[in-house]
């Protein structure tokens, strides 16, 4: 690959999913593009860029969505879903006790493992819901992903990482080396595509939000973009859960640590800075309307 | 110091279930079918028995049955590892006293995940690339 090709294809995926390649990562556009060139019938990532310099916004897209890491799995770190069981869901039950409706999202919910690990941890609370109305909304950039979470199937090798048997038993149907997920947990996510660059206030407000291994990818300057716009996307009294190398501390203080609970944030009350909301939130504005 | 009981007929699942496991810091005894493992476990009781099902002379769903009422039977942790991937066959085992179940073909995140579900080794947490 050649280093033009590469600059542009760093400015091209940091523009449009934040992806944020060191000078370094050659070999992961390779590997990842590769595949891709062929498949679109070019012999390789020089040809791949010009067919995206001609402006072809599906190549451009699958480009982005190739470039995407979608590992999941699920309760993945387990710790997370424990805060979810044994200090959110009981402060949410009691903070909601006359609403009785509960707003969930998975800000990047890849292939399905973290939505539907909560709506099994939500099923397992049993009697203590009866009468709720619980909203789990999940999104991705990655139309392939959604898809795949929609319909719920997973291999063998998927339901063996994190899940355990008992769920199993108790949830999926087997369909010859596959496993789907039953409809009444599928009933109980919603899918859409979302770029987390993009505006998102109209998903609404919620109680809890997922947003774990993904921030991860993105700059500075980005996170802090996009704490700002969760923390509005959130009640004052709810909750943010990242993923296990991802923190606030250092980025933002819209949102605070929750003593002694790792990866599980509440809203600050503090507004998001001005200077950086004035610097970064223009850009992000006009990529909305793309 | 943990102790795991593999129970295969097959010599190479043994070998490989045992680098595994001891990388994981298990201490390894190997049977090769339910009888050889119900003497091991009469001699000394394991941490974790790791269970093939189909077995000459006693196949691993009775080795369970035996276990489990044996005096300090209930302990171990019992992870069934078997070709047997049947939701029929799974809800057989959980009944009789299954504490996971591991569905070959089996590598060493599955066998891992599997004993950090059960409680025998501690998570560590994992980050994308
Ligand atoms: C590593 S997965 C994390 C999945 C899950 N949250 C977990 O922790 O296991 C990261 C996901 O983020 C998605 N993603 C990447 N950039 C995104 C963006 N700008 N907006 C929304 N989703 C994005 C990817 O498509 C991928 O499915």
């Amino acid at each position: 690959m050649t280093p033009p090709d590469y600059e542009y294809l760093r400015k091209l995926l940091k523009d449009h999913s934040g992806l944020d390649l060191s000078a370094d990562k050659q070999y992961l556009i390779e590997s990842r593009l590769l595949p891709l060139s062929r498949k679109c019938g070019v012999p390789g990532i020089g040809e791949l860029v010009q067919k995206m310099k001609g402006g072809s916004s599906s190549i451009i897209a699958q480009v982005v969505e190739a470039m995407t890491t979608n590992e999941t799995f699920f309760f993945r770190d387990k710790v997370p879903f424990e805060h979810f069981r044994d200090a959110i869901m009981p402060d949410v039950l009691k903070a909601r006790a006359s609403r009785k409706s509960i707003r969930i999202w998975c800000a990047a919910g890849s292939t399905g493992q973290e939505p539907y690990s909560l709506a099994m941890s939500l099923k397992e609370m049993g009697a203590a819901l009866a009468g709720w109305r619980v909203e789990i909304i999940a999104t991705d950039l990655s139309t392939e992903v959604l898809e795949k979470s929609k319909s719920g199937v997973y291999s063998q090798f998927e339901v063996q990482r994190g899940l355990p048997i008992q769920l199993l038993v108790k949830y999926f149907k087997q369909n010859g080396e596959l496993w789907q997920i039953s409809p009444e947990l599928r009933a109980m996510v919603q899918h859409r595509q979302l770029n987390l660059l993009h505006d998102f206030s109209q998903l609404g407000t919620f109680d809890i939000i997922f947003c774990r291994n993904v921030l991860i990818y993105f700059d500075q300057d980005t996170k802090i973009n996009i704490f700002g716009r969760l923390a509005k996307a959130m009640e004052s009294d709810g909750f943010l859960v990242l993923g296990a190398a991802e923190t606030v501390v250092g980025l933002t203080d819209v949102f605070k640590p929750f003593p002694d609970k790792r990866g599980l944030y509440r809203p600050s009350g503090a507004r998001a800075a001005s200077p950086l909301g004035a610097t970064s939130m223009p850009k992000f504005v006009a990529m909305a309307g793309r | 110091m943990k102790t795991c009981l593999v129970v295969d007929d097959s010599s190479v699942v043994r070998k490989i279930a045992r680098r595994i496991l001891e990388d994981m810091d298990f201490q390894i005894t190997e049977a090769e079918d339910g009888e050889q493992a119900l003497e091991a476990c009469r001699s000394a009781m394991p941490t974790a028995v790791l269970l093939d099902w189909n077995m000459p002379v006693m196949d691993g769903y009775e080795f369970l049955g035996h276990l489990r009422r044996l005096p300090g039977g209930d302990a171990p942790k019992v992870v069934f590892c078997t070709t047997e991937n049947g939701m029929d066959h799974i809800s057989r085992a959980l009944h009789a006293g299954a504490n996971e179940y591991i569905m070959k073909p089996f590598d060493k995140d599955i066998v891992a995940a599997k004993f950090q579900e059960v409680g025998l080794v501690a998570l560590n947490e994992q980050s994308p690339v």
